[in-house]
Formats: structure tokens, sequence, C-alpha cells
């Protein structure tokens, strides 16, 4: 017999709501939880967080509560009302191993216990564990593995440990007031971000900070009592020149977690694919593909809080063999309104029914994944004619046909040309790859019913489903060789050619093919962007940039088997291959191919000769796509010989979004008298958005890149964005700045301040992650730029400016 | 690229308006014969003069302007380029109003002000088109702050060279580091100089020390030295950044005031015609 019918691993809010709800029915069960105390990710929220109940709408069902409020006051109901329940909770229990089956789970724990269990649910969140120091000392108290505020600290010495960027700026924070060593295990730091390794780099450079390379550390001591100069231990470290000691009063170690994916492959679970936002695939009772074993929370994909605790909830009826209507129902039924309405009022099981057999593309969904896709997408139904989205519009959703058909305007010059798409289709699969403006416009036609799903669920779908990536990439394949090449050529003729076709992915900076190279390949750039470079003079000098839509290799047409020139990724790329037999069978059969790839090779040509005989464009290229400019929509530009740093820009921006200003105009690099300051680049595929649990991150019709007042404030983008533009703010509408008053007696704050004591008292202020919005809601544009008295700063599309017609006006 | 100068703002459109109205003056002035000489108090005087007075205004509204940031009235740039053509159009547009007529009166007193006015102003284009490119070459990629950064790192690695020798130097090096000033005064902030210098003296007494150290010293003396030649360096360098952009700043503290001790003279100017003529 089991020791346990009910064994739930982690006590997060997924975890804890199983657990108690097991124990109101009375249920055997424990609770496993690595920490020594309830839900670990929560009570790692920096103190005072405010924690956010998103989405509102979803109905709460648990047997414990939860609002939005305090992260004390809500831990501190959770510990009372898991007491309360009788919940039994094994602390310190750090589950290393689960095998066996159904009905007799061995789990088996860091100390070398073994609890068995009938069933297992896996609550586990996707924070993973801190990973430690591993020697003797590591935990110390003068050892500490995060670090909330580092204005805390002064006048210490300060070991920091760790080459990633949560080191780097930890140790850069520090230098303000104290002295800092960072030991790196390797001799550089490339794992950051740019602007990371730059501002290590130059901090090392010019003594700030005091780096130890090829260090690993043997172990930490505290001394009986502190030295002279106040150090209280030393690490001791070894280093290529022997062992090292080190005197400090504080050792702070970033060195990231131990993601739980390898744990929870080991425990047998599949995942659909090595993508790290693929969600292991569940049932509709969220029981992964090993029997008995069931998943909720973040690892299930479902990254708030209040739906796993709702499925901790769901979890245990199904175990126990209740059939419970999902909390979402009453979401579904909301979406499905109108058109449930109109349809006899179709039930919510029978509209998802009808999407799986009306949507080829999305039958490979299971019921539980297509719920979750539902309730993140809009279910409409336009009228005939209406536009659903423009040309040249920025948007990046998804549509799929669930009924009727829609009109493709194919021929921007000729609005009439039209060819229709039909029920089970899908389209805009162009804006979400690519990242760039929509292709074509596209009107709603006759009985017309349409999915809308966002971005980031429909890439979670992408990656989780296998048969949906192969349609949509096939999909894509065809329409962009039609677009981009071969417009007459017949679907029928394009398919023996598509079936040679291949992706190919790139790293920023990996070459596709050398000047000189043999090949005849051609590449189609699906998304990323590219730099063509020649060596001239011994030197490879830039001559020009190929945002996403361009291809090369084009010559192979002609025979020509020797490559011109270099062709570099300029940032992560994914390209079309179609190798040279392929291509040339294409234009064999419509003579349009050789003709427009006539006219793009003399374009190049000439500019090839403009740009050779003009360098110092190249290398301001160069230097520019070094910046990770290959992937912005639209970066914020300063020419320095005008800039007379009145600050008038930052002013602006503070005074037009509530008193904190998105661009920080000294940072950034700087070449020849080009500034890149730090501000939003609006980025192609916006690293932002990834792992933003409310999805708050958007963008919008103008390409503008934009957080939503539905963020929790978690900090995820502001860690994943590359380019350290967004920051964490208190952000409170109450803000007055008075120019009139200000100006004439001094008094208030002038315009372009901040109102922090408002800010303070404001009831309704909300820390939350802010970044440039592009001034869209503000008529007349981009403030800062309006602002700027000397015409220094300047807003631009990099895929516009950086072709050499218009840098020769540089 | 498409970065512009306020000089070439939007195709000159400011600098033909301001021809255009020199030109239309000065022909004017010249074919308007008056019977007791040309003055403000002829039909065209009156017209110069409320033209003139008008674009004072519109100068003074600058400054609102350029704070108004929800403002969407054109680009802060091309109000500048207007402003500063303008500007430059009223020494002749405010001349000939005069009809050269110059005395010891209140008229006279807004005439010279709005000269020292004008003049700050052509200092400060002045300012504005030579030091920014210096001061982004003077500083090599830094920011002021990181080189104050810098200087403190500097200074203990002073400190650390100097342990080893005598007190003497030891004080110097703690001199150094404490009474090294970057900006200060107004003057020294725009001389971009400080006579007493500590690192300076520094440099040059722990020189002198160093001679009269023994020779198994001379190491780490002559590392404290190469410490001490980049700290001044350095602080040269950050000297030289307070300059700059104090030269980009002093002259709005003539140009403001005095554009309003000017409206003040203007008003007097204007309500003493209108009143005592
Ligand atoms: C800074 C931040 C702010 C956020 N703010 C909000 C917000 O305001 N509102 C909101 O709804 N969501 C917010 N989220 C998201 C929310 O925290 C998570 O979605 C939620 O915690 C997921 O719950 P879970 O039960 O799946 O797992 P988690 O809460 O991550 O809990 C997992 C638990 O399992 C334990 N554990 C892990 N591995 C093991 C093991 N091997 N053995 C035993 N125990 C183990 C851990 O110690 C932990 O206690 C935020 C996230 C972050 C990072
Ligand atoms: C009678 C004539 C003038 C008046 C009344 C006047 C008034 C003003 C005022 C009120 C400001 C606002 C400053 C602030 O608030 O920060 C200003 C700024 C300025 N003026 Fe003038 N001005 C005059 C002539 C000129 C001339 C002739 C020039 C140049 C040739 C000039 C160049 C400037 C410049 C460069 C600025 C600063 C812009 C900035 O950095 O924000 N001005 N002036
Ligand atoms: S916040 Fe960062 S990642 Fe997001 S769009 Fe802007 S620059 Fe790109
Ligand atoms: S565009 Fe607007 S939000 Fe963005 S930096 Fe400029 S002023 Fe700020
Ligand atoms: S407003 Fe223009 S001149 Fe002033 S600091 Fe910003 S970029 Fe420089």
């Amino acid at each position: 017999m089991a020791d346990f019918k009910i064994a739930i691993i982690g006590s997060g809010p997924g975890g804890m709501s199983a657990a108690s709800h097991a124990a109101e029915l009375g249920l055997s069960h424990v609770l496993l939880e690595s920490t020594d105390h309830l839900s670990d990710t929560i009570f790692k929220y920096q103190k005072g967080k405010h924690v956010m109940d998103e989405p509102q709408v979803l109905p709460l069902r648990s047997p414990l509560d939860f609002t939005a409020g305090t992260r004390e006051h809500i831990l501190e109901i959770w510990n009372t009302q898991v007491a309360g329940h009788n919940t039994n909770v094994k602390y310190n229990t750090e589950v290393t191993e689960i095998g066996g089956e159904k009905g007799n789970f061995s789990i088996k724990t860091k100390s070398g216990e073994t609890i068995t269990a009938e069933f297992v649910v896996l609550g586990i969140g996707l924070q993973g564990n801190l990973r430690k120091l591993g020697v003797e000392g590591e935990d110390l108290d003068m050892v500490q593995y995060q670090l909330d505020d580092p204005d805390e600290y002064a006048d210490e010495t300060i070991v920091v440990i760790g080459a990633g960027d949560a080191a780097i700026e930890n140790a850069l924070a520090l230098t303000k007031q104290n002295n800092v060593i960072i030991v790196n295990r390797k001799d550089e730091f490339s794992r950051a971000k740019q602007g990371n390794e730059d501002g290590i780099n130059k901090a090392i450079d010019t003594n700030v900070i005091t780096p130890y390379y090829f260090a690993n550390t043997v172990k930490v001591e505290k001394f009986g009592e502190a030295l002279g100069s106040g150090e209280i231990g030393k690490i001791v470290l070894s280093t290529k020149s022997g062992e090292t000691e080190v005197n400090c009063h504080r050792i702070i170690a970033r060195l990231g977690a131990i993601a739980p994916r390898r744990f929870v492959q080991s425990c047998g679970i599949e995942f659909p694919s090595d993508d790290p936002s693929a969600v292991p695939a569940l049932t509709d009772q969220y029981e992964s593909n090993v029997s008995g074993l069931y998943i909720v929370g973040a690892l299930a994909g479902y990254p708030l809080i209040k739906s796993a605790m709702n499925q901790g909830y769901e979890v245990i009826e199904f175990i126990e063999g209740n059939d419970v209507e999902p909390a979402d129902e009453p979401l579904l039924k909301e979406k499905f309104r109108s058109f449930s309405a109109r349809n006899n009022n179709m039930s919510v099981s029978n509209v998802l029914e009808m999407i799986t057999t009306n949507v080829p593309l999305l039958s490979g969904l299971t019921t539980l994944q297509l719920r979750e896709f539902m309730i993140d997408s809009d279910m409409r139904t336009p009228a005939e004619g209406e536009i659903i989205f423009e040309r040249d519009d920025f948007t990046n959703t998804f549509y799929s046909i669930v009924g009727g058909e829609v009109q493709v305007q194919i021929n921007p010059q000729d609005p009439s040309q039209r060819i229709s798409l039909n029920k089970g289709a899908f389209f805009g699969e162009m804006s979400l790859i690519s990242g760039h403006r929509r292709s074509a416009t596209i009107l709603a036609g006759k009985n017309c019913v349409l999915i809308e799903t966002p971005r980031r669920s429909m890439n979670k779908t992408i990656s989780s489903v296998e048969s949906v990536k192969r349609v949509i990439d096939e999909a894509f394949l065809m329409r962009a060789l039609q677009a981009k090449i071969a417009p007459n050529t017949s679907v029928e003729k394009l398919q023996s050619v598509i079936s040679t076709a291949t992706l190919q992915s790139f790293k920023a900076g990996e070459e596709l093919f050398h000047e000189g190279d043999e090949g005849d390949t051609l590449h189609l750039v699906r998304s990323g962007s590219l730099t063509v470079s020649k060596t001239v003079g011994g030197k490879e000098v830039v001559l020009s940039y190929l945002p996403a839509g361009n291809y090369v290799g084009e010559m192979a047409l002609f025979g020509d088997d020797m490559r011109s020139a270099t062709i570099r990724a300029a940032v992560a790329t994914e390209t079309i291959c179609l190798d040279g037999d392929a291509f040339r069978k294409l234009a064999d059969e419509d003579e349009d191919v050789r003709k427009r790839v006539q006219e793009v090779i003399d374009n190049r040509k000439q500019a090839n000769v403009q740009m050779e005989d003009n360098s110092d464009s190249g290398t301001i290229i160069s230097f520019l796509v070094e910046q990770g400019l290959g992937e912005a929509t639209d970066v914020l530009l300063i020419d320095e010989s005008l800039c007379v740093r009145c600050d008038n820009c930052e002013k602006a921006c503070a005074d037009t979004h509530f008193g904190t200003s998105r661009l920080d105009r000294e940072a950034g690099p700087t070449f020849a008298a080009l500034h890149v300051p730090t501000s939003c680049r609006h980025c192609e595929h916006p690293h932002c958005m990834q792992d933003c649990p409310p999805d708050a991150i958007h963008r919008a019709e103008n390409g503008e890149v934009y957080i939503a007042n539905n963020c929790i404030g978690c900090g995820n983008c502001q860690r994943n964005c590359p380019y350290g533009v967004i920051q964490m703010a208190l952000v409170s509408k109450k803000q007055k700045t008075s120019l009139v008053s200000w100006l004439l007696t001094g008094a208030g704050i002038a315009p372009g301040g901040h109102d922090a004591a408002a800010a303070k008292k404001d009831p309704d202020a909300k820390k939350m992650a802010v970044k440039c919005d592009m001034c869209k809601d503000i008529s007349g544009g981009p403030s800062c730029v309006r602002a700027c008295p000397t015409g220094a700063a300047i807003r631009v599309n990099p895929g516009e400016f950086m072709s050499v017609t218009n840098l020769e006006n540089y | 690229m498409m970065h512009q100068s306020l000089f070439v703002y939007s195709g000159y459109r400011y600098f033909k308006l301001c021809m255009v109205l020199i030109i239309t003056s000065v022909i004017a002035y010249a074919i308007h014969t008056p019977v007791d000489g040309p003055n403000g108090g002829t039909w065209l005087g009156y017209t110069l003069g409320g033209l003139g007075a008008a674009i004072i205004l519109l100068l003074m509204w600058f400054g609102m302007r350029k704070r108004s940031y929800k403002s969407d009235m054109g680009q802060v740039q091309g109000w500048l380029s207007a402003h500063v053509y303008l500007g430059v159009a009223l020494i002749i547009i405010a001349t000939l109003h005069a009809g050269f007529q110059i005395g010891w009166n209140i008229h006279t007193l807004a005439y010279i002000l709005m000269f020292i006015v004008i003049f700050s102003g052509i200092f400060g284009v002045y300012a504005y088109l030579r030091y920014p490119a210096l001061m982004t070459k003077n500083r090599r990629g830094n920011t002021l702050e990181l080189m104050l950064v810098e200087m403190s790192e500097l200074d203990r690695e002073c400190r650390e060279a100097a342990a080893q020798l005598t007190d003497e130097i030891n004080k110097c090096i703690l001199d150094c580091s404490e009474n090294t000033k970057i900006g200060g005064s107004v003057w020294q902030q725009l001389s971009g100089k400080d006579s007493n210098c500590a690192t300076l003296a520094a440099f040059n007494k722990a020189g002198e020390l160093n001679k009269l150290l023994p020779k198994e010293m001379a190491g780490d003396a002559s590392h404290l030295m190469t410490l001490l030649g980049k700290k001044c360096e350095l602080v040269q360098r950050a000297r030289r950044d307070v300059q700059y952009k104090a030269m980009m700043d002093i002259w709005l503290y003539f140009h403001v005031p005095l554009s309003f001790a000017l409206l003040a003279a203007l008003t007097a100017h204007v309500v003493s015609i209108f009143f005592y003529w």
C-alpha cells in the first residue's frame, strides 16, 4: 500500500490549493515543498509587492482565498488557511526523482527519503531552484544568492560571483558605495547582454571593479571576529596561478537557477519540442503522458496565480473521478455569446467541436489546449466588407477562418483585385513570423466567422503542437515565394519546388556564406536581417543591410556559383533555402522570375558601387548592426554634434508619461557622433513579450510596442529586453506640474519633473514596468523628438535608413 | 542621414521668411521720406515698431513653448530656428524703426537691452555649434559620472601603492584624493582649470619626494607616478567636460534675465509713447 493517495509536489498556488482541497475532502495526501515556507515564488517577490489577481474576469475556485493585495497579506492568509485545513505539508523536502507508476509512485527526496503515493500532482512552477556555490560555507549568512536593493550596502568589500546579467548588474550597482570584486569562471562576459558586457568591461578597464578570471570557489570561511578593516570572512578561489584568498564583508553569488525542465523530463514527461516555451501535452484533466501523474500551474503553461489555484482544485476533483466544469467555462460562454445566439444557442463544447472540424489547423490541439487558445483569442463575426487589417499595419495577431470567407487585396494599386480565402484557411502568419508590417489588406466576406489569436498564444501553440508548426511553416513558404519571387506561378507548380525548400536558422553574427565560396543556394529571409559585406583593401566593409523579405544568392540563377559577397546574420535570423536547381526550375516556368531578379541585381550593383566609394557609411552600418539595430523597427538616434545636453528630450518624455522618462539620453554607445541612447527600439520580435504572465505587452498598428495596464510588475520583461530599456517604476497618474507658477515664482514641480511625494501618497499608484510607447497616445508623435531644440534627436526605422542612398546624405 | 541643424530646418524656411521681412523693411524705409525725417512716429515707424514688438513677444514665448511638452504646436526645433533668424532680423527692423535716433532715455535703454540679448543669443548659437562635438570627443565614450568613479578608483590604487612608501608621500596622496575638485565656482567651471589643483600638486610633490627614497622602493614609486599621471589626465578631461557644459549654459543666465528686463523696458517704451507723446 502506498504511503499516501495523493502526493503534491511544490507548494505554489497550484500545489497549495490542490493539497488544501484534498485535506478539505479528507483524502490521504502530502504536500512536499523544497524550502521551509509555502509558495517560494511568491515568497521571493520584492517586499511589499502588490500582487495582482489577473485575469480579473476569471472566478476563483479554491479552498484558499486570493484577491489582489500585498505579498505579505496574501502569504499570511495562505499560511493561516493551509493550517486551518489541516493540510499535511512536509517542508525542506526537495524531490529529486519520481519513479513507478499509477497506483504506486515512488518519490525520492534530496535527503534520501522515499515516499510512495498512488497519484502525483506536479506543481513546481518554472522558477527552478537557485544554484548554490556547492562548496563548504555555501550556507553561511555572509553568502547570499539574491540582491534586492544594492543601495542597502555601503563601504563594504563585496565579492560577486557569476558572469551573467544578474551578476553584472549587481556588481555595477554595488560599485557606487562599495569596493567590488567579480569572480568569473571564464575570461570574458560574452554571455551577458551587450550593454552589460560593455559596462562590466569598462568598469574593469578603469579599475572600478577587480576581476578574477578562470576562478572557481574553493570555500568560504567566516572569521571568529571581524578584521580591523571590517571584513568578516574570506573566500578562497582557485585561479590559474594557484589559490588566492579574498577578505570581504559579503559574497553575492548569482549563478542562475536550475530550470525544472530536465527534472520533469526525467520523470518521463514528454515535451513536444525543444523550444523553451513548449508546454507538455496534457489531457483535459491535466494528466500528462505518464498516467497518474498530473501537472498544474506555471509548468502546465498557466503562469498566473489564480489559474494555478483553480487547477489545483480541479485536479483533485479529477483524481477523485468527478467531472467538474472547468473554471474558465463562463469565460468561454461569454466569448461565444454572440456567435451562439445566432446558432441555436450552441453550447461551449459544441462550439469547440465545430472549431476543430472547420479549421484543420487546430484539429491537432487537445481540448485543454483549445480551451486555453480560445480564452486568449477572440471570436469575431465581422460584417461583410469590414476591414480586418490594412496593408502596412504593424499588428501581429493570427486569424483562423471558422466560417464564411475573407477577401485579400492582392494589388495595392488596384483594390478591386482580390482573392478569397474560405472556411478552414488562416491568415496573418506573415507578420507573426517576420515581425514586419501586414503585406495586404484583408476584408470580411460573406458570413465571416474568425478567431483572432494574439501573438503569444499563437507562438505557444506553434511550439507546443507539431502539426500546427508544420502547416504554418508550409503556408508561409508558399506565400513568401509567391510574394517575393514568383508571383505568377501556380500553387501546384510551386508545391513541387517547395518540397525541396528547407528552413535554416543563424545566430547573430553567423555567416550564411563567404565571399569566394562556391554554392548556389538562394536564401529568402523569413525573420531577422542580414548584412552584405565585401573585402575592400583587405578590410571587410559592410555594403548593405537587408531586412526580412529580401533574398540573397540570386546570382545562382545565371549560373554563377561563386559568391560575390559575404552574408552575415545581423540578429538571430531564419531563412528559407532553395537550392539552385529548384530556383532555376522556377525561373524556367515563369519568365517574370528572371526579370524581377535581374532588377534586384541591377539595383544592388549600383548601390554597391556607391557604397564602396563611401566606406564610412559601411562602418556606420556595422556599428548600428552591432548595437542590435538589425531587429529594430524604430530607434532613437542622437547626433552628438548637435546635442547640447539640455535633456529636454528626457524632460519631455517624463512630462508626457507621468513623470518617468522612458529614455536615458546619456547612456548607450556612441560611434563618431552618432549616439544610440537607451530607449526602446520596438523590435520586430520583441524579446520583452516572452514570459509576460498576463500577456500585457502588445504591438500597436504603427509598430509601437507598449505595456498595457494589466502589467503585474513581475519584472520578466525588464530581464528579457537585451537593450535594458525597461524600468520598474511607481506609476501614479496624479502628477501635477505647473509651467506658469514654476516660471514666475519657482514654486511647484517644473514641467518634466517627477512629483514623487504625490506618487507615494496616491493609493492607486502601482509599481509596474514602463518603457517607451513611441508616444502613441500623444497627438504629434514622439515628444522627445519634438522637444529637442537643436534637431539632434530623431526617431527612424533602421530598415529604411540603413540603405546606401540614405546614408550617402549623412 | 536625416539629422538637420536648426539653420537648415525645413529647407531654410525661417531664413527665407526673415530675408523677406528684412528686404521689405529696407525697401520701405528707403522709399519712405517723411517730412521730419525717419522716426518711430511715422506710419512706417509704427508698423516696424509693432512688428518688432510682436517678434520680441514671440521670441519670449519660446521659453514657454520649450516647456509645453504636451503641445503639438510645431517642433521646438522649428521654433528655435525661427527664434534665431527673427532675433537677428530684429537688429535691422528695430534700427529702422528707431530711424537711427539714439539718446539717453527709456527708448534707447530698450534698444540697448535688445542688443545685449541678441548678442548673448548669437554667442549661444556659437556655443551650440562648437561645444557638442568637442564634448563627445573629450569624453571618449565615457560619461562624467563614470569619470568620477574612475577617479575614486585611482585614488584607492594610489593609496595602496603609497602604503609601502613614506608618511609624507601618503599625506600627499591623501590630500590628492580628498581635495581634488571638479567643477567649483562659475569661474573655475568656465575656465576648465583649477590653479590649486590638488592632483597636480600631489603629482609634483610626490615626484620630488620620490627622489629621496631608497633604491628598493623605486618600483613602487614609479608605479605611483604612473597612477598619478593617469589621474592628472582624467581630472583634466573631467574639467574640460564641465567647462564645455558651462559654456553651453552660461550665456542663458544673461540671455533670459535680460530678455525679461527687455520686456519691461519695452513695455515702458510703449506706454510712455502712448501716454506722454
Ligand atoms: C516577480 C514576479 C511577480 C509576479 N506577480 C504576479 C502577480 O502579481 N499576479 C499573478 O497572478 N502572478 C504573478 N506572477 C506569476 C506567478 O507567481 C506564478 O504564475 C505562480 O506562482 C505559479 O504558480 P505555481 O503553483 O505553478 O508554481 P510556483 O509558485 O512557482 O511554486 C512552485 C513551488 O514548488 C517548489 N518546488 C520547486 N521544485 C521543487 C522540487 N523539486 N521539490 C519540491 N518542491 C519544489 C518551489 O519551492 C515553490 O514553492 C509573478 C511572477 C514573478 C516571478
Ligand atoms: C530680443 C531678442 C530675443 C529675446 C527676447 C529672446 C528670448 C529668449 C528666451 C525667453 C529664451 C528661452 C530660454 C529658456 O527658457 O530656456 C531664449 C532662448 C534662446 N535664444 Fe533667444 N531671444 C532673443 C534673441 C535671440 C537671438 C538673436 C538668438 C540667436 C542668434 C537667440 C538664441 C537663443 C537660443 C539658442 C536659445 C536657447 C534654446 C535652448 O537651448 O532652449 N535668441 N531666448
Ligand atoms: S523593450 Fe526591449 S525587447 Fe522590447 S521592443 Fe523595446 S528594445 Fe525590444
Ligand atoms: S517616443 Fe515618447 S515614450 Fe518614447 S522615448 Fe520618446 S518621448 Fe518617451
Ligand atoms: S533634447 Fe536634443 S539637444 Fe537636448 S539633450 Fe536631448 S538630444 Fe540633446
